[in-house]
């Protein structure tokens, strides 16, 4: 080992600025599809109508988002958080609080740019508290407290009426209206969730490449070893609960705006599941992984209902066919859509590299 | 850096690592029994003893990984004994694992970038490091200084046994380290990568002690001026390579006891 090494080692010659950026390198934006899907985002307004456009492209990318904080936790953290909605939820619940809707006694009617600073501030602080209280499990028991944190969410908000309206919720939010733009009318509503998710898509991207990132990832590999690197472990999974709370509550925003109302149904247990799934069915090793679970999610709910009742069928077990194409995927691959589609671009690549091979000897 | 820890040195706050009666029960078992250890700064020490004899346990209590039953620790004469690991790590205690504890996903160069965050500020930084990053070049150094620069972009998955052993190495001398616990560097390694470790180990900066866990003789006792014999988690002899090496009691108990 030692003397080949010494011999290579002199022939190159030392790390240049350009060998360093290795770490600087965009993971997924070395293929051609990735430009080709960003292209189709930034016009889609030209190709889908208002319904496509909100109800499939901007719902996906909302609760692409949702599931990115998640994709983030569990991806890098090792952290499987199933409260990512019900911060979201929360940040719906506060904008709705301290802005504008049709509950005149509970809202307090701020301006939404003061609202929205707000209901992200204080979602960030929800999720911290809660990743406070998770970090000191591992494994299953940290899914059973953030699951708990959902659950007595939920059902807190079911009977409390002064805050939350109890099951009737609060209805039409007031939405951002400024420089002559109702921003709630579907293309800009449309543009500014694609930031949104842009940004947090970035972000996390980013963030996975630099020091934080990495010690996550390193936190998730080997905890004790990180320790004695001089990392406060908890301390490092408590700020990863941090940053991926602002991540969820920026979607959780996006949420109320879509939908102008909040209840507790939108919150409900079910839908934090819905949050782990479309997580796990996109694959959780990269952040592109949830949008894409998003996208086959909302497609099946959007669909599978008409494509039922067709086949004859209760259009109401939509869910069983979900339920189903989760199996399937994960049976068949343990990181998702993105493991499958790895493995196919393995299989090819390897498929070719055999006929040349064969071309050559031949 | 390096100038806080030699001055600290050259004030003499008397031992680098002073153990005194550290005792580290499991259960009803008593791994380390009323353990005192007093080394000084920069100097260099052996723990020999046959497996079971508290070795190890004694490295995870003076790092915190699980702390003594009873009994104080001081390093540089302030008492970590409830010190939570990471702040020991900060204060320039380092230590290598018996069974290479890396990061098998991520690459050589991130593995030792990462050691290299975790003793400064930058830790918690959201910011890629730029091209002439400080600690990137501090990385670089340390990949070099252990011989893996032809391997840095690759995980640490893909690499032989020697060169994880050789990267546990870099991992410990990263930031500006005081006092080194290597847990058996030397093991599953070849002749050459042998002469290679010594060759590392006795380059050191004067001013960095450690203590060496080692079975093979042949490379404990080259890189060392004190040794310290244990048995059954308790010291059983100590003092230079050549008294131990000759005293027959630790030749019945240790070198004669059908090891290699």
């Amino acid at each position: 080992m030692s003397l080949t090494q010494e011999v290579r080692f002199q022939a190159k010659p030392p790390a240049t600025a350009a060998r360093r950026s290795g770490v600087i390198a965009w993971t997924e934006f070395d293929n051609p599809a990735a430009w080709v899907v960003a292209v189709l985002l930034l016009i889609m307004p030209l190709i889908a109508n208002g319904f496509f456009l909100i109800e499939i492209f901007g719902t996906t990318l909302i609760l692409g988002t949702i599931s990115l904080s998640l994709m983030f936790l569990a991806g890098y953290g090792g952290m499987v958080s199933l409260m990512q909605l019900t911060i979201a939820g929360f940040a719906g619940y506060m904008v709705a609080v301290f802005g504008v809707s049709g509950s005149a006694n509970i809202s307090l009617g701020w301006p939404w740019w003061l609202a929205t600073p707000m209901a992200l501030a204080l979602a960030t602080a929800f999720g911290t508290l809660g990743g406070a209280l998770a970090v000191r499990t591992e494994g299953i028991y940290t899914i059973m407290i953030t699951l708990a944190i959902g659950a007595a969410f939920y059902y807190f908000t079911n009977q409390n009426w002064a805050i939350f309206n109890g099951h009737t919720g609060i209805n039409t939010i007031a939405t951002p209206h400024f420089w002559a733009v109702d921003w709630r009318s579907d293309i800009p509503f449309y543009y500014v969730i694609l930031a949104t998710a842009a940004l947090c898509y970035f972000a996390v991207l980013y963030v996975s490449r630099a020091p934080f990132g990495l010690a996550l990832q390193g936190v998730r590999d080997n905890p004790r070893r990180m320790a004695a690197l001089g990392f406060n472990v908890n301390a490092h999974r408590v700020s990863a609960y941090a940053l991926a709370s602002f991540v969820a509550g920026l979607g959780g925003v996006l949420q109320v705006w879509n939908y102008r109302q909040i209840s507790p149904g939108s919150i409900a247990v079910e839908r934090c599941i819905d949050i782990l799934i479309i997580a796990v069915v996109g694959g959780i090793s990269r952040p592109v992984g949830p949008f894409i679970g998003a996208f086959i999610f909302v497609i099946l709910r959007t669909f599978a209902l008409d494509f039922l009742v067709k086949l004859g069928l209760d259009g109401n077990r939509f869910r069983l066919l979900i339920g189903i194409g989760f199996l399937v995927i994960v049976f068949w691959s343990s990181d998702g859509v993105i493991g499958l589609w790895e493995r196919w671009r393995r299989n090819v690549a390897a498929a070719e590299g055999r006929s040349r091979g064969d071309r050559g000897h031949g | 850096m390096d100038s806080v820890a030699q001055r600290i040195s050259a004030i003499g706050v008397g031992a680098a690592l002073e153990l005194r009666g550290v005792t580290r029960m499991f259960g009803a078992l008593a791994a380390l029994t009323d353990v005192t250890i007093t080394v000084r700064p920069g100097e260099r020490r052996a723990v020999l003893g046959s497996n079971g004899a508290g070795k190890t346990t004694l490295f995870n209590c003076v790092t915190g990984d699980f702390p003594p039953s009873s009994g104080t620790i001081r390093f540089f004469g302030e008492d970590i004994t409830h010190f939570p690991p990471y702040e020991r790590i900060r204060r320039g205690l380092r230590r290598t694992y018996q069974i290479s504890a890396l990061f098998p996903g991520l690459t050589v160069q991130d593995n030792v970038y990462l050691a290299c965050c975790g003793v400064s500020r930058g830790r918690f930084s959201p910011l890629r490091p730029r091209p002439g990053d400080a600690l990137m070049h501090s990385a670089e150094l340390l990949i070099q200084a252990v011989h893996l620069t032809p391997v840095k972009q690759r995980r640490v998955s893909e690499l032989a046994h020697g060169q994880q052993r050789q990267l546990e190495i870099a991992l410990a001398l990263a930031g500006a380290p005081r006092f080194i616990l290597f847990d058996e560097p030397a093991a599953g390694l070849s002749p050459t990568e042998r002469r290679e470790l010594i060759e590392i180990l006795t380059s050191l900066p004067a001013h960095i002690g450690y203590i060496i866990i080692e079975h093979d003789m042949d490379v404990a006792l080259r890189v060392v001026e004190s040794v310290t014999m244990m048995h059954n988690g308790r010291i059983f002899k100590e003092g230079v390579p050549q008294e131990i090496e000759s005293d027959p009691e630790v030749q019945e108990l240790y070198l004669g006891g059908g090891h290699e």
